[in-house]
Formats: C-alpha cells, sequence, structure tokens
C-alpha cells in the first residue's frame, strides 16, 4: 500500500526532472562511427569495386532485402550485375556488414532516408556505390585471394609463391 | 418566463464545457505523461502541442470507418454511444456553483449511480458485438470488474449521504460549509477514488483492454469515431468522477475568495490530475487480485464505513 | 550382419564394409575426402582417422583409417576420441596450408566439401605463416572450369576420370608438394563424364563453366527434382531456377537409374531452355494479303484460345500428332482431344516399329530389363550394333563398371575386399571381363572390348542370331555364315554361357528390326540355359517407350489421312517433323491441312510454317510423367514458376478443350485425372498415379518447398518491378510448392528437390538420404517399372533372318552415326554444347575415300531417296568398304531415315 504511494511520489517528483527528449530535426543526434544507417557498397583502395558477388550479405539479411547476380569481367574478376537492397524492408541490423568477407558492404551514419513512395526506397547499385574504401582504408581482397585477375596473375597476391613448374621432377 | 431558456443555456453551456474538458485531456494526459517520464509529450501542433487535439480529431473523423462484417451490427454500432451518452447524462446533476446545474433533483446520487451502472453495457456489448475472443474477454472483464466495484462505490457514498441526509448533491455541497465531508469520511473519500478509478477502466484497473494480453480488449475491432467515442467516454469519465470527489468530499464549489464556479474547476482539474498521475506510476493488476480486492477488501471496508458512521451519528444525536 | 562397437555402443552392420560406410550409414559423421562411395577407398586423404581397440579393455587404442578397416563383428572404435580429433584436426590444418583465400569468388563456397569438412574438424585459423603455393590453370573447354590453387590432392578427379569413366587425357603430374591435377597442355576434357568432376572434386578445383556465366548460390538455387530429357534412360537430375531462368543440373542419386554420375549432354544440355530459340508467347500467322507475305505474330493468351476454338470447330477434321520428347499425360490429353482414332505417334515408321517391338520382346520375353545399377552388376556383355558412349551415354558408364565384376574373383581369391579401390586395382591390373561389341564402325568402348566386330547392321544381326543358336541350338541357325564368323559366335556364346549375370545391349540407332530381333534371341537363348539374363535396349527420346506403349499409328499414316482425306486442322505436340520425314512430304501435308496448330517450347522449322504456336513448357516447366528405356515410368517436377504465358502442353490441351466447351474436360483437368484416366484406358499405366506422391500429399501438413530454407533476396528481388512483394504463385499439381515455406527435412524419395543436411552442404549430403551407403534412397527409389515379367507364354525364337550385307555397285548404303553432342535436338541448342557438335560430315573409308578421290575435308554429293547433300569428308578407318556413314541429327541432317542405300553424285567440285 506505502509502497503504491511511495511510486506515485517519486513519479510526481519527476515533474521537475530535467527531459531527456531531443527535439530531432532542430538537434542532432551524436552518431558515434559503428552507428548502422544506410548502407552503401564500397571500393578497395585502387579504386575498382569491391563486392565481388559472393551472396553472403544476402544469405544473412534477416529480411532477404538484398538481390544481387555475379558476374565476371574477361580477366576473370567477380563483381555484382546488378545489386539491389530494398530498403523499405531493410531493419539496419548490419548482419551484411558482419557477413561481408570483403568490407564492401558497410552501414554509415546516415539515416535520414524519409521518402514519399515505397518504390523510391529500392536502391540499385548506382545508389549504393560510393568512391572511396569507407570504414576499411587498406583492405584489398583480390590481393589475399587466390584467383587471377588480368592486372594480377597467379603467384601475385600477397603471401604466395610464384606459380610451381609442373614439368620439373626436382626434389 | 426566463428559467427554460436559462436551463437551456446552462445545458448547452456544460455539454460543450463537458466535451471541451474531454477533448482537452486528451492532451492534458499526455502532455503530463510526457512530463511524469521526463518527455515532452505532443509539442508539434501549435504552441505547447495544444493543436494536437485538432490533428487527432481530423485523423479520427477521416480514417476508415470499418465495421468487421462478423460482427452485430446494430448493437456493434449502439455500444459506443451508450458510454458517452449515460456519463454526459450524469453532469445534469452535478452543481458548478449555486445556480449553475442542470437539474437539482433530489435523488441526484442515485441518479449517477445508475448511470454508471448503465455504462457498464456499453462495455459489455461492444466486446460482445465485436465477435471476436479478444474483445469479449474484455467485456466479459469489463461486466464482472464494474459490477463487483459498482457495489461498494453506492456504499461508500452512503456515509456522506447520512451526515448531510440527502442525495440531492446541492444539499450535499451545502451541508460541507462547515467541514468538508472529506474529513469524517476519509474511509469513504478512499473507497470512493478506488472505485472511480475502476468505473472509469483507467491504470491499475484497465484490465478490460490490457493490451499486453488482449490487444485492446473490448475495443479490438473498433476503428475511427466509434473508436474515438471510447475515448471520449473514458475522458469524460475522468472529469465527471472528479467533479463527483470535489462535490461529494471536498465541498463542491465552497472555498474563499475566488467565485465557487472557479473553485469548483480547480477541485475537479486537480483531481484530474490525480487520475493522470496514478496512470503514470502504477501497474496493472492482476485479474483475480483485482476481484478479490473490490469483493475481500473494500466491501467490507465500506460497510464498517457506514457502521462506524451511523454508529457516531446516532451517538451525536 | 555384424556387430560393432562405436564409442562403446553395440550396432549392428552389413558384413563386409569398410567402417567409414558403417558408420556413415548409422548416421554418424566422419569427416572424408578420398573415399567416394562408387569409387571406394584408397586411405589417401588421413582424414576418416577413428581409434580402434583390441576387446573392451584396451584403453590405449591406435588410429586407423575408418575406410580402410573392415567393419568385422567385434570391431571396437571410438569416433569422439580426444587423440583422433586432435588428430583429423591436424589433417585438416595440413591439407589447408595452401588453400587460397578464395571463397568468396569460389563457385564451389556453400555447397564445398572441404568447407563443410573444415568446420566438421573443428579447423578455424591458419597458424602457418609462410607463402602459399600456386599452380597455373588450364583451359579444358567449355564445360568445366580449373582453379588447381584450391586443390588438396586427394585424387578423387583422376580416380574417377581414368578409373571409372575411362578417360585418357586427364592425369595427375609432377612430384612433391607439386602435385597437379589436368591435362598434358589446354585442351577441351574429351571424355562424356568430364561433368561429373564438379561433384567428384570436394572442393572447387573444378566447377561447373555453364552456371558460372549466371552463378547462384546452392542457397540461393529453387531447385527441383526432374527427368534429364536428352536420352531415353531418364536419368533422375535436379534442376535449380533462380530469377526464372535455369541456372544448373545436378546429379539426383538414383540407386537404380544413374547413381552418383551424370553425362554431360545431360548436364550441360540445360542452357537451351534459357536461349532465343524459346517461344514464350503464343503467335498466330498474318498474312498481309498485298504483300503475299505472312508472319508469326504474338498474341494474348484469350484470344488464341478463341481464335482456336473457332478454328476448330470450323474444321470437320482435327488430327493429332504426338511426341517422344513429350510427357505422357500431355500425349494422353492431346489424344483425349482429337480422338483415339485421329491421333497419331510422332515417330517415323521404322522408329515406331522398333520401338513396338521393343516393348512386345521386354514384356513377353522372359529376360528382364535391367536398371543401369543392374547392367554394372553384369559379367558377361554382348552388344549389338550400337555405340552407347554416344547414344545412351549413361549407360556406357554403368557397361564400364561391368567388365570389373569377372576380375573382381581375383580380388576375391586374395581375400581383397571389393571396397579396397587401389589394392583391388593392383591385383586386377588390366584384366577384363567379357565384352563383346558388334557395330558398324568403332564406338568409344572398343577400348574395354575383349572383341569388336565392324559389320554392317544386317550382318550384326546375323551373327546375332548365329550367337543365339549356339547357345541353344533351337534357336534358328544361320546357314551361309563364314567360317570365322561361326567361330567367333561359338567364343561369344562361349563367354556368355559361362556368366552368371550375362547382358546383352542393343536399341534402335542401327535402324533395324532383325538387330533388335536377334539380341532377343541371345538373351532368350541364355534364359533358356538357366541365366538371369539382362537385354537392354536403347531408345531414341526420353519418352519414346511411354508413347509406344500408348501405341498409335506413325507419322506416315498420318502423312497418307491427310493427303488422302479432306483437309483440317493438325496439332502437332512438341514435334519437330523435319527431324522425322523428308522436307517435301512434310512441306506437302502442311500446305494441304487447313489450320497447322503447333505446340511446342522451340521455334522449330516446323514451328516456323505452323499457322498458331502455343508456348509449351520445357522439361524445367513442365510436370508430367516419362518412361524410359529401361519401362520405368519417372515424374518430373516443374521448378521454374508460371510466368508470362508459357504454360505445360497438357495445360494448352487442357484450354482448348475448354474454350470448345467439352463435357468431357473435367476428366483430364488435373494431373492425376489424366493418370487416372489413363490406368483406366491402358492397364499397363495402372501405377502412373503412384510414381510419386499426389498432389494432396503433405509432410506434417505442409507441401515440400522447392526453395531451401535461406533463399534469399525475397523481398528484393522483384522490387525494381513492384516494391509490394507479390504471392509466390501456386502449384495444384504437385506436393511441391514455389516457397521456402514447408517441410525442410528429408522427404519422399520421388520429391527429393536438394541434397543437404544441416553439417552437409554439399552433393555429399546424399549420405543421409540414402538407407545405407550406396544403397537404395530412404523410402524406396522413385519411378515403377511398367513392363514386368510375362513368363506364361511360349517361347518362340525369332526366325526371319535377313540376308548378308552385299556392296552393291554404284550404291553405298548409308548408316548413322550418333554423336553425344549434336545428335540430341534440345541440347545441341545449348551454347556449351553446340560448341562441341562437329560441322555435318560424311564418314568414308580410306578405301573408298581414295576410290573416289576424296582427302579429309573435300566435299562429296550424296543423294539417299531422292535428297542430295553436299558435305566434307572425314575418313574414318573403321568403317566397312561400301558404306558411308551420316552424322544424323545434325543441322541439316535431320529426317533422313537410315541405313539406306545411297548415291554419290558427280561432284562439281572435284
Amino acid at each position: 500500500m506505502f509502497s503504491l504511494l511511495k511510486g506515485i511520489w517519486t513519479v510526481l517528483k519527476h515533474s521537475i526532472r530535467k527531459r531527456e527528449t531531443v527535439l530531432y530535426p532542430e538537434e542532432k543526434p551524436l552518431r558515434y562511427p559503428r552507428w548502422r544507417g544506410r548502407i552503401i557498397l564500397s571500393r578497395d583502395p585502387d579504386g575498382s569495386e569491391r563486392c565481388v558477388a559472393c551472396y553472403l550479405c544476402a544469405a544473412a539479411c534477416p529480411v532477404d532485402c538484398i538481390s544481387l547476380q555475379a558476374t565476371q569481367d574477361k580477366q576473370g574478376r567477380r563483381y555484382p550485375e546488378f545489386f539491389r537492397i530494398n530498403f523499405s524492408r531493410c531493419i539496419f541490423c548490419g548482419f551484411c556488414e558482419e557477413a561481408c568477407p570483403t568490407y564492401a558492404i558497410q552501414l554509415t551514419n546516415d539515416f535520414e532516408m524519409g521518402e514519399y513512395y515505397r518504390h523510391n526506397f529500392v536502391y540499385e547499385k548506382e545508389h549504393l556505390l560510393i568512391s572511396g574504401p569507407g570504414k576499411y582504408p587498406d583492405y584489398n581482397f583480390y590481393r589475399v585471394a587466390g584467383i587471377s585477375i588480368g592486372e594480377k596473375n597467379k603467384g601475385e597476391s600477397e603471401n604466395e609463391k610464384p606459380p610451381v613448374d609442373i614439368h620439373s621432377l626436382m626434389p | 418566463m426566463g428559467e427554460p431558456i436559462r436551463s437551456i443555456i446552462i445545458l448547452i453551456a456544460v455539454l460543450v464545457g463537458v466535451l471541451a474538458i474531454a477533448a482537452g485531456l486528451i492532451w492534458l494526459e499526455r502532455r503530463m505523461l510526457g512530463l511524469w517520464q521526463d518527455r515532452y509529450g505532443p509539442n508539434r501542433a501549435g504552441p505547447f502541442g495544444s493543436l494536437q487535439v485538432a490533428a487527432d480529431m481530423i485523423k479520427i473523423f477521416t480514417k476508415e470507418d470499418w465495421i468487421p462484417p462478423f460482427a452485430d451490427k446494430p448493437v456493434f454500432v449502439i455500444a459506443p454511444a451508450i458510454i458517452v451518452v449515460t456519463t454526459l447524462l450524469s453532469f445534469a446533476i452535478i452543481p458548478f456553483a449555486p445556480g449553475i446545474e442542470i437539474v437539482n433533483l433530489n435523488i441526484g446520487l442515485l441518479f449517477f449511480l445508475a448511470m454508471s451502472s448503465l455504462s457498464v453495457y456499453s462495455v459489455a456489448l461492444a466486446g460482445w458485438a465485436s465477435d471476436n475472443k479478444y474483445s469479449l474477454l474484455g467485456g466479459l472483464r469489463a461486466a464482472a470488474q464494474m459490477l463487483g466495484y459498482e457495489v461498494f462505490m453506492g456504499l461508500s457514498l452512503v456515509g456522506v449521504v447520512m451526515l448531510a441526509g440527502s442525495f440531492s448533491l446541492r444539499e450535499i455541497v451545502e451541508a460541507q460549509r462547515k467541514v468538508w465531508f472529506v474529513i469524517p469520511q476519509f474511509l469513504g473519500f478512499v473507497i470512493f477514488l478506488i472505485a472511480g478509478l475502476a468505473e472509469t477502466r483507467r491504470i491499475p484497473f484497465d484490465l478490460p483492454e490490457a493490451e499486453n494480453e488482449l490487444v485492446a480488449g473490448y475495443h479490438t475491432e473498433y476503428s475511427g469515431m466509434k473508436f474515438g467515442m471510447f475515448f471520449v467516454g473514458e475522458y469524460i469519465g475522468v472529469t465527471l468522477i472528479s467533479a463527483l470527489i470535489a462535490t461529494l468530499f471536498f465541498g463542491g464549489w465552497l472555498g474563499p475568495l475566488l467565485p465557487p464556479l472557479l473553485w469548483m474547476m480547480i477541485k475537479t482539474f486537480f483531481f484530474i490530475c490525480g487520475f493522470i498521475l496514478v496512470r503514470a506510476s502504477l501497474p496493472r493488476l492482476r485479474y483475480d487480485q483485482l476481484l478479490s480486492f473490490g469483493w475481500k477488501l473494500m466491501l467490507p471496508l465500506s460497510l464498517l464505513n457506514i457502521v462506524v458512521t451511523g454508529a457516531i451519528i446516532l451517538a451525536a444525536s | 550382419m555384424a556387430t560393432i562397437f562405436i564409442d562403446n555402443a553395440p550396432y549392428q552392420v552389413q558384413d563386409g564394409q569398410n567402417l567409414l560406410s558403417a558408420c556413415l550409414s548409422l548416421g554418424f559423421n566422419i569427416p572424408y575426402f578420398c573415399w567416394h562411395p562408387a569409387m571406394h577407398a584408397v586411405g589417401a586423404c588421413r582424414m576418416c582417422a577413428v581409434k580402434q581397440f583390441r576387446d573392451e579393455n584396451d584403453a590405449r587404442g591406435s588410429i586407423v583409417m575408418s575406410c580402410m578397416t573392415p567393419a568385422a563383428d567385434g570391431t571396437r572404435i571410438s569416433i569422439d576420441d580426444n587423440d583422433v580429433r586432435e588428430f583429423r584436426a591436424g589433417v585438416i590444418e595440413f591439407l589447408m596450408l595452401n588453400h587460397p583465400h578464395d571463397c568468396p569468388v569460389c563457385d564451389e563456397g556453400g555447397e564445398c566439401h572441404l568447407q563443410d569438412m573444415t568446420v566438421m574438424s573443428g579447423h578455424v585459423y591458419r597458424r602457418y605463416r609462410f607463402k602459399k603455393r600456386t599452380y597455373l590453370n588450364q583451359n579444358l573447354g567449355p564445360f568445366i572450369n580449373h582453379e588447381m590453387n584450391r586443390c588438396i590432392q586427394c585424387y578423387r578427379c583422376v580416380r574417377f576420370y581414368r578409373d571409372y569413366a575411362g578417360g585418357r587425357d586427364f592425369n595427375v603430374f609432377g612430384i612433391h608438394d607439386r602435385i597437379y591435377f589436368g591435362r598434358c597442355s589446354d585442351g577441351t576434357l574429351e571424355n562424356e563424364f568430364s561433368g561429373n568432376l564438379v561433384e567428384v572434386c570436394p572442393t572447387g578445383v573444378f566447377t561447373d563453366k555453364t552456371l558460372r556465366k549466371h552463378y547462384t548460390r546452392k542457397w540461393d538455387m529453387q531447385t527441383a527434382p526432374s527427368i534429364c530429357p536428352h536420352c531415353g534412360l531418364g536419368c533422375n537430375i535436379i534442376v535449380g531456377e533462380r530469377y526464372g531462368s535455369v541456372r544448373r543440373i545436378l546429379n539426383r542419386y538414383n540407386h537404380e537409374v544413374n547413381g552418383y554420375f551424370l553425362c554431360d549432354r545431360g548436364r550441360f544440355g540445360y542452357e537451351f531452355v534459357n536461349g532465343d530459340c524459346r517461344v514464350r508467347q503464343p503467335l498466330v500467322r498474318h498474312t498481309s494479303k498485298s504483300l503475299d507475305v505472312s508472319s508469326l505474330e504474338p498474341i494474348e493468351k484469350k484470344e488464341v484460345l478463341q481464335y482456336l476454338a473457332k478454328m476448330m470447330t470450323s474444321s470437320e477434321r482435327v488430327i493429332g500428332l504426338g511426341s517422344p520428347r513429350a510427357t505422357l499425360e500431355a500425349n494422353f490429353s492431346l489424344r483425349s482431344l482429337v480422338g483415339p482414332e485421329n491421333f497419331y505417334v510422332g515417330m517415323s515408321e521404322p522408329e515406331l516399329k522398333m520401338v513396338l517391338q521393343i516393348i512386345e520382346i521386354l514384356s513377353n520375353g522372359p529376360a528382364y530389363s535391367p536398371s543401369l545399377r543392374d547392367v554394372e552388376q553384369c559379367d558377361a556383355v554382348l552388344i549389338l550394333g550400337e555405340d552407347v558412349t554416344n547414344i545412351a551415354p549413361r549407360l556406357a558408364l554403368s557397361l564400364r563398371q561391368s567388365v570389373r565384376q569377372k576380375p573382381m574373383e581375383i580380388a576375391e581369391r586374395l581375400k581383397i575386399p571389393r571396397w579396397a579401390d587401389a589394392a583391388v586395382r593392383q591385383a586386377v591390373q588390366s584384366e577384363r571381363g567379357p565384352l563383346f561389341i558388334l557395330s558398324p564402325m568403332a564406338t568409344k568402348l572398343d577400348d574395354i572390348a575383349t572383341k569388336t566386330l565392324l559389320a554392317p547392321p544386317d550382318d550384326i544381326a546375323r551373327l546375332g542370331f548365329q550367337i543365339a543358336h549356339e547357345i541353344n541350338p533351337e534357336a534358328q541357325p544361320v546357314l551361309d555364315l563364314s567360317e570365322n564368323l561361326r567361330e567367333l559366335a561359338v567364343s561369344i556364346a562361349a563367354a556368355l554361357k559361362q556368366a552368371s549375370l550375362p547382358l546383352v545391349v542393343s536399341g534402335t540407332s542401327c535402324g533395324s528390326v532383325p538387330v533388335i530381333n536377334a539380341a532377343a534371341n541371345v538373351a532368350w537363348a541364355l534364359c533358356t540355359q538357366g541365366k538371369k539374363t539382362g537385354l537392354c535396349y536403347t531408345v531414341p527420346e526420353c519418352n519414346s517407350l511411354g508413347l509406344g506403349l500408348m501405341g498409335g499409328l506413325n507419322i506416315r499414316d498420318c502423312f497418307e489421312k491427310i493427303m488422302t482425306g479432306s483437309a483440317g486442322t493438325l496439332i502437332i505436340l512438341e514435334n519437330d517433323l523435319y527431324r522425322r520425314a523428308e522436307a517435301q512430304t512434310i512441306e506437302a501435308v502442311l500446305q494441304k491441312c487447313k489450320n497447322v496448330v503447333v505446340i511446342d517450347h522451340i521455334l522449330s522449322r516446323t514451328a516456323r510454317e505452323a499457322d498458331v504456336v502455343l508456348p509449351s513448357g520445357t522439361f524445367t516447366e513442365t510436370t508430367g510423367s516419362l518412361v524410359n528405356s529401361e519401362g520405368r515410368c519417372q515424374r518430373q517436377f516443374r521448378v521454374i514458376p508460371p510466368t508470362g504465358e508459357v504454360q505445360e502442353g497438357h495445360h494448352w490441351l487442357l484450354d482448348i478443350m475448354t474454350s470448345i466447351g467439352r463435357s468431357d474436360v473435367n476428366q483430364i483437368s488435373s494431373l492425376e485425372s489424366v493418370g487416372e484416366l489413363m490406368a483406366k484406358e491402358f492397364p499397363i499405366f495402372k501405377p502412373l498415379v503412384e510414381i510419386a506422391p499426389r498432389a494432396d500429399f503433405r509432410e506434417f501438413g505442409q507441401k515440400i518447398p522447392r526453395q531451401p530454407h535461406r533463399y534469399s533476396g525475397r523481398t528484393a528481388m522483384l522490387a525494381d518491378i513492384s516494391v509490394h512483394e507479390p504471392k509466390p504463385p501456386d502449384d495444384p499439381e504437385s506436393p511441391l510448392s514455389f516457397s521456402m515455406e514447408g517441410y525442410q527435412g528429408i522427404p519422399p524419395a520421388p520429391l527429393i528437390q536438394r541434397f543437404w543436411t544441416p553439417g552437409w552442404n554439399s552433393c555429399q549430403a546424399v549420405n543421409k538420404f540414402q538407407s545405407e551407403i550406396d544403397g537404395p534412397l530412404v523410402g524406396g527409389d522413385p519411378g515403377r517399372r511398367l513392363i514386368g515379367l510375362l513368363n506364361g507364354n511360349e517361347l518362340v525364337f525369332f526366325s526371319e533372318i535377313p540376308q548378308t550385307y552385299e556392296p552393291r555397285d554404284g550404291e553405298w548404303l548409308v548408316v548413322s552415326i550418333s554423336n553425344i553432342f549434336g545428335s540430341e535436338e534440345l541440347s545441341s541448342l545449348a551454347p556449351a554444347i553446340s560448341e562441341r557438335v562437329p560441322e555435318p560430315y560424311v564418314g568414308l573409308n580410306p578405301e573408298d575415300a581414295n576410290s573416289l578421290g576424296k582427302k579429309d575435308g573435300e566435299k562429296l554429293l550424296l543423294s539417299i531417296n531422292g535428297i542430295s547433300k553436299s558435305l566434307p569428308v572425314r575418313v574414318i578407318t573403321s568403317l566397312q568398304p561400301g558404306i558411308i556413314a551420316l552424322p544424323i541429327g545434325l543441322s541439316g541432317l535431320e529426317g533422313i531415315a537410315l541405313p539406306a542405300w545411297g548415291k554419290v553424285l558427280e561432284n562439281r567440285n572435284g
């Protein structure tokens, strides 16, 4: 009984407390670097697309709002033919960023993406792709992977020996 | 000659006033809750968000007025009207100030009790007509709860009636010139306060619409202005109970310096704020707690109150 | 049965197998790489280590390779012991030392046995900090992509390619830690089964090049069980679909039919489904009078049905022409639409005659029709007139296994278990069981044959009859046979009589009924000797036998009826007439018909000349039943959701029936009602409704989803068209759904839409679907044999022996050559396959080429039945003098009935 009154009293005391609300459009909230906002596709330090269309982001997405198709150029470098995120379904969970083996897909600080029409939330690759490496300035997947991609041949990746001469029988 | 015109003016003034207060409460409650929860509440429409009511009205009137195909149509339509009508009718007997009242019934208090009993039909019928399991459960809960609390609500007022010697609210106010009945009838006041909360189905007695278990209880299937009427009905109810507490226990319009009408309004407003404060701070009861609290504690207490009051009156006379 | 103890719990297992397969059969997970259920154990990878204990008191135990240890009674092992777990983790760490950081761009990723086994063994972090070894890749042709860096040296690829499939152009090179699996130099892999390397390789060294063009992960593919349409064997396949196009074909294990392997035609022939050759909208001929040209114009479905209804009601006669590449249901619907008297089987006269003869022989004779599995078990084989590798390729792979049966005696004598593959091969060396090939020219199986005889079809038949006579003197002898052929017949007969499970293979490709009869005589003669004898016939198309069972008249009869009777409407179901008869006749017939309606999925030459073309579904868009050459009736399920106006052939026929207001339309309104009606009309089709669960079948109240549980992009794949996701299409005709919701466990065998179980993402998950390793699928293999054994009839040997082949002056016997890539209509439309299709040519014996003064590549003008063709010469040494070989089915060479007598005309070029 008295606990009830005490509760009421505690609430009443809040009449003179400072308000916690941030009045958003006038006052911008503080966003930390790991804030999970609008998704982008970054480029590697050479300036070419980082995404290798491995489909892992799409598989990790709990609302299945990422869809893409892999293709490759003549040299064998794989990239997405199209890459679509339906932001009207996205829940900004960041699983895609976690799943991405190449740091291509990243969540940014921008969250102000209101639209009047739902179809405007469908972002294609040209809307997603930025011109820089985003949060990870140094990583370049194709410098680590074993496949050859034209400008980089077999044995030229980091931590690789030159290709084996299979005709040699030397021990 | 002037009498009927005067009553019509008062009638219209009371109707408009009460509805305006109910509408204002929509804004006020959200503002107050915001205040106690360290937020702002509505603050975008108009100064301090005061035009929120207008915005809400526009919204609620332009919403699709959906009647589910499986509902019992006439009952479904009538149910929300009943609650508004019965609570508004109760205002007929409230003396706001000397001369400002619609009727001075000598059985005014009984009339109030009758009306508030009728309002249970609204909720029960709404739950029934919706043909939805959650609505029906909400309706049943409401019926059981209001039946239970109705009983000792009436009994808690017997002490007041005994002290004033009348059922007429004006005479009850007049009888408090010496001392507000809250002092001799403190127990009655507490019981009436609790019963009033239960009658308006507000937290902590909002089991009929317990949204975490029953979706929205008896008004699950309601939308648009029909839902709005339940809403308005609830706020009118809050106003009514506050006005009654002021009238029955806190000397109605009586007070120094200020005009009587203002005193009445101040007292009513105070209790409205009290209702909101209770909502801001208390959790919802469990259903079995609610009923056993009513029948096993409040009913004996109110009976005890009658006996003690009667004994004291007898002893004093 | 033997009792073995695994981690101290007793289990009953089959005797004579190794511990690995015993444990996998029991449902335990043991990692492995080099072991393959069909290729058995060599103990190369050291992954499947377990700890073996001498007895219950032995606490120390010793680590053994489970694949190399027999599951003998009383064996005690531990899978979970800490020592073995560490051992396996160490092995996988070594195997992964040089494995590249490729998984995101590797086509195997997500269905990689190496990934699965690495996770299973608990290796997560590469501690080795030195540089990785790299290799250069090779271009292995249009089918297979090579990425040697990923290799873990398990040797499965060479073991499959060389030992199992008999390929010669692929091997292991190098020494030390520089082992290399590939060809001597860049070039196309020649073997017809190279596609299986994709599934055999536990990692991403060999991947599907056609899939690479439109790469999709396994978890993103909508898959359904289907039947390969590219030959008569009816191999079980899994078709994968994404974004409305077919992405790849995978093998669907069926113990009785194709086991673990497919041929390249079946695996890579699917691409025609996505091609430009498809019809995707109804077309109607519009004739512009002023210009006197007419063209096919697209039209709405509703309009075309109205148009057809008007057409059908105004013409007095409607004739239907079925197709051996359409489903039973579609053919039967056509038969119901036009009436049995107006229904014609869409096969040419000789073809239908042969198919009916085969059905007659298989259903009334004592020899059984063997499944491919049975073929593998046979220990003596006689092939009469078939180039099996090019006609029914998967059968050739089974025959390659059958020659290993006899030499197993050697291994058994030495007490080497069958599964110890390396030891068995050491013991057997080049020893092979008897395989005799009688064929008009050299075949791809000659390298394993005991004896081959090159002879024209009639002589093959004669030798066959003589062999039968040598086995059972009751059979008619061939009197005027040369001495050496008689001796050959005696030796073949002796070898067959010695065998415990002899097999006779023949088929339709010689175009000769006597050859088929001779094969029956041999098989029956063996049966009279108390042998369980297999008689295996190849048929030209995926439903030839099914259509034959339905019966009817051939194309020639159909043409006659049209030419003699009044003009009417001709409905052609999924059939290109130009592949079955001469162009002149067809043109005349199509002219005579008032209206020609073609229901087909490709715009064939016939379709281009039709008045109305209705787009039907390919095998990927059709639910229906097919009967394979064994007589096995199997169900295929559509995998592409219904989009646009393409629909199954039988749905078009149903729509036509509805639009003309036929009252009996309800009888064929669903696949099941068609099946029931067929069973009523033809009792032999009674099992048709039972070959797969009915459409109302539910597992735990749910449908079987075609999409895996991790199907991605559901809310984005169509968002560019409309952001509101559409409802998934219904599939009222099957228990499968176009959704990821439903029962994701192991479904009944005919509905297996993918091989996946938790922890087993690769196709090796098939282990979990089998009732025992390398045994039937859980719940029995799909399909029902329609042709049974009817032993009641008195056995009567065939006695019409053809005359021996005599070279004619100025005339040449033209026989057909089949090509695995090119002879079949649909697969040759696939880009990858078409790269392997040869240019049309004419095959000549070197002597004849000399006498005609022709060299390789020079043109020769040839006239057969009044059709003349000028073709480049290819000298084929194995051809008999006086015989010309023509690659049938290549573009420009369709519709010629062979064998036939042809003339070499004066050649203007030379």
